[in-house]
């Protein structure tokens, strides 16, 4: 129990007994519900060898999953690294004093913020090939529509960023002789960038998930190699969509520790430091803006 | 536009979007209340619900929705036999709806979390001096602020929700998704108008709850 | 900086979207016979990109990185028919919805794809063959008493979302509840645990399904078809002769074997016969 928690006293005798008493009830309570759960999928079977014996062998990893988590990772980091350059591209457009400009940007932002990610790659896929002329691959449809979206998230997370940086310190850029280019890039970005960490690395997660919406144009990432197309194989659908899960949030736990991991280094640095009711949640400035799109 | 013109499709446009509306609602209600328990085990002092609420976080916030959803129809319905109504529709839409809720539960239950640490924390200590229990100081005292500040995250997540809605299209329910995919299949011409009918439609309710919750949080925000 | 560096990584990305964007032109070429359309990329380039479905048994199935069933070795025999050797294929993942803008724009030269020849799509591309006929039918349980569509009433019906089977029971059997997803590998766990009494699509798919080792014995195609799915191979609207050639090898496939073998390496497995290939039955390749 963490002792530093400022919701409650140290517990005495009678919440130690109190506590000790919720404790055995939801306990066992929650081992009844999941051995339940455990014998009605046994029940129907789900937990038999040849469901899961695909699992053991070599070529199920080589040709299916790992394939499959590869494309995964691939769309998702060409992903990221696009929709960061959206959103400060984006963020710093809606800030300008420019109207011609602003005013575009913040239709752009507000406009793929709402709009469901699934339409939006199914229509980048069957539609914008009708524009171009020429097809889409599934690869560019799944990682423009990330962009898209979550770079117009991350265009709203810069935005309460780079606001959240104290005004003096434009000022003193500017009394330095700063041009106002000079003082975005060089001041206010890198502050908003590290106040927003954890936010931007949360949304990051957002996006590795959201690949998996990439089924609808048969991208061939982890959920449509490793469950639909094994399943297609050795008709083990449940089982095989049980192991795509674990493996998704062993992924995204990893990310989400280091998003936990930066924030605590830039805490330790000085930044926002406060003291916390709850510990371990994310900061204050990191609410605002998380989508937990698909 | 000659697509709406067709009483049959302009009514497939019509239902898809009154499904997403029906799916957001209760599962804005549910992944609510279901969130405030979370967040209240997470930082109660009992290990095992504060063990329960990081699990139930960890687990739904890192698995993608698609899959939420693909468990509700072959874990809850198909294998643990939970049948929510004879309709089949109706109990893919409950269905559907346990999956919203159980996910966004999840992110309600961080941004509460988070909106939690927004109260000095000399707040609390004060509550627990003049002798509150846990119960009341939460209740209270420091919900009722955390309340304030977390009417934006809030605002995003149901947002999300509403957008999320389409993913229940996997498992067969007619919303905006399969039915924009059904008409731009037999329309292959105006791909472009369907898409913009159905992207704007969803941008016509969204921007507007945006910018709504966007002023509300500002004159609800405590002032500090 | 390296907000500088991430934002120019970006941009070189960025670039390079609109450059494979703009690259997607590697379809007909003219070959120094001057024929054009497959025939002559089959001539000059020695290489043939064909469409075809990645999830269903028998017919078109990815196994790994290999593509296998009865619409891959149709692709086969037209491939060595044009003198394309069976290597220098590239087998290309197609799904319903993207066949047409796929041969439209160049995407792949052919589509063996379980590819019902309509008057629709005939307006978008052309059409050779057929090299099979199809038509819908039901999969039930082994014991099942549903003997066929009229079967339906108050069941349920497992089909994938937006097909042409799935509209059909919407209009045709609307007293049949039908629970629609994305993929007919979602159907088949549901019908053997009870909670569907049928799947429904082309009778070839679901004996495809059904032939599956961890499905064996269990599941049985009633046979009673209630449509005509005429599968054809798709090209270009304008690629008359390719269309012709095409039909010209399916005809000599019919005549020396090497149609049935195709059969029997696949679907044949399941222990069904060769169905005999109509060479009277045709395309005119959009011809009036």
């Amino acid at each position: 129990m963490s002792a530093n928690t400022v919701l409650y006293d140290h517990p005495g005798p009678r919440a130690r007994v109190r506590n000790a008493v919720l404790t055995v009830i939801f306990g066992v309570a929650l081992a009844g519900l999941l051995w339940w759960v455990y014998a009605k999928f046994d029940q129907a079977g789900q937990w038999e060898g040849a469901l899961w014996q695909p699992f053991t062998e070599g070529a199920t990893w080589t040709q299916f999953i790992l394939p499959g988590l590869r494309q995964t990772l691939f769309a998702a980091l060409t992903g990221m690294v696009l929709s960061l350059a959206f959103g400060i591209i984006f963020a710093v457009g809606r800030l300008s004093e420019r109207r011609w400009i602003s005013i575009p940007a913040g239709a752009v932002v507000e406009f793929f913020r709402a709009v469901p990610l699934l339409l939006m790659i199914f229509f980048i896929f069957y539609g914008v090939p009708f524009l171009i002329q020429a097809p889409v691959p599934a690869f560019w449809a799944v990682v423009a529509g990330l962009t898209l979206y979550n770079g117009s998230v991350l265009a709203e997370a810069f935005r309460a960023g780079i606001r959240s940086v104290p005004g003096g310190q434009a000022e003193a850029a500017y009394a330095v002789g700063l041009r106002k280019s000079q003082v975005m890039r060089l001041i206010l970005i890198p502050q908003a960038a590290r106040a927003m960490l954890p936010v931007i690395v949360s949304q990051l997660v957002v996006l590795l998930k959201d690949t998996a919406l990439g089924y609808i144009v048969a991208f061939p990432e982890l959920m449509q190699r490793g469950v639909n197309d094994l399943a297609a194989n050795r008709g083990n659908i449940v089982a095989a969509a049980i192991v795509a899960a674990a493996i998704y949030i062993v992924i995204n736990s990893l990310l989400s520790a280091l998003a936990s991991w930066l924030d605590q280094r830039s805490q330790r640095r000085g930044f926002r430091a406060q003291r916390r009711i709850a510990t371990g949640a994310n900061p204050a400035g990191g609410i605002a803006v998380v989508e937990p799109q698909g | 536009m000659h697509v709406f013109a067709d009483p049959t499709n302009f009514d497939a446009y019509l239902s898809s979007f009154f499904w997403i509306l029906k799916l957001t609602g209760a599962s804005a209600v549910l992944a609510l209340v279901l969130g405030v328990l979370l967040a209240a085990m997470r930082v109660s002092p009992v290990p095992v619900l504060r063990g329960f609420g990081a699990a139930w976080v960890n687990t739904f916030r890192n698995t993608p929705l698609t899959l939420v959803i693909f468990f509700c129809f072959f874990g809850l319905y198909s294998t643990l036999g939970l049948s929510l109504a004879d309709d089949l529709d109706l109990n893919n839409f409950w269905l559907g709806v346990i999956g919203l809720s159980a996910y966004t539960a999840a992110f309600v239950c961080e941004a509460l979390r988070s909106g939690v640490n927004t109260v000095p924390a000399g707040q609390a200590e004060a509550a627990r001096a003049i002798g509150l229990t846990f119960a009341q100081t939460l209740r209270i005292v420091v919900l009722p602020q955390a309340t304030r500040s977390v009417v934006a995250p809030l605002g995003s997540i149901l947002i999300a929700l509403c957008k999320n809605a389409t993913i229940v299209g996997t498992i067969g329910l007619m919303e905006s998704s399969n039915v924009m995919k059904d008409l731009i299949n037999s329309n292959g011409d105006a791909v472009i108008p369907i898409f913009l009918v159905f992207a704007g439609t969803f941008a016509a309710f969204l921007i507007p709850t945006g910018y709504f919750f966007g002023w509300l949080a500002n004159r609800l925000a405590v002032k500090r | 900086m390296r907000i500088k560096r991430v934002a120019a990584v970006a941009a070189v990305a960025a670039l390079a979207i609109t450059m494979t964007a703009c690259g997607g032109d590697e379809g007909s070429g003219t070959s120094s016979s001057g024929a054009k359309g497959i025939v002559g990329k089959a001539e000059s380039q020695k290489k043939l990109v064909i469409g075809v479905k990645a999830d269903q048994p028998g017919l078109g199935l990815q196994t790994g990185s290999q593509y296998e069933g009865f619409d891959i070795e149709i692709g086969k025999i037209i491939a060595k028919g044009l003198g394309v050797d069976a290597n220098n294929i590239e087998w290309k993942t197609t799904v319903s919805n993207n066949r047409e803008p796929f041969i439209q724009q160049g995407t792949v030269d052919l589509v063996v794809a379980t590819y019902t020849i309509n008057d629709e799509r005939k307006q978008k591309v052309n059409f050779a063959g057929p090299y099979f006929i199809a038509g819908q039918d039901l999969l039930v349980k082994s014991d099942s008493t549903i003997a066929g569509p009229e079967g339906l009433d108050g069941k349920t019906v497992c089909s994938a979302s937006g097909s042409t089977p799935a509209k059909r029971i919407q209009t045709d059997y609307p007293k049949a509840r039908l629970q629609q997803f994305d993929s007919y590998s979602k159907c088949l766990p549901l019908l053997e645990n009870g909670q569907v009494d049928a799947v429904t699509t082309d009778d070839i798919i679901l004996a495809g399904y059904a032939a599956q080792s961890q499905f064996a014995g269990k599941f049985k195609v009633v046979g009673k078809t209630f449509s005509t799915e005429p599968y054809g191979i798709g090209l270009k609207k304008d690629d008359k002769d390719g269309c012709e050639k095409v039909n010209e090898i399916l005809k000599a496939a019919a005549a020396d074997g090497t149609y049935k073998a195709a059969w029997d390496t696949s679907l044949g497995k399941s222990g069904k016969a060769a169905p005999e290939l109509d060479t009277t039955k045709l395309t005119n390749c959009g011809s009036v």
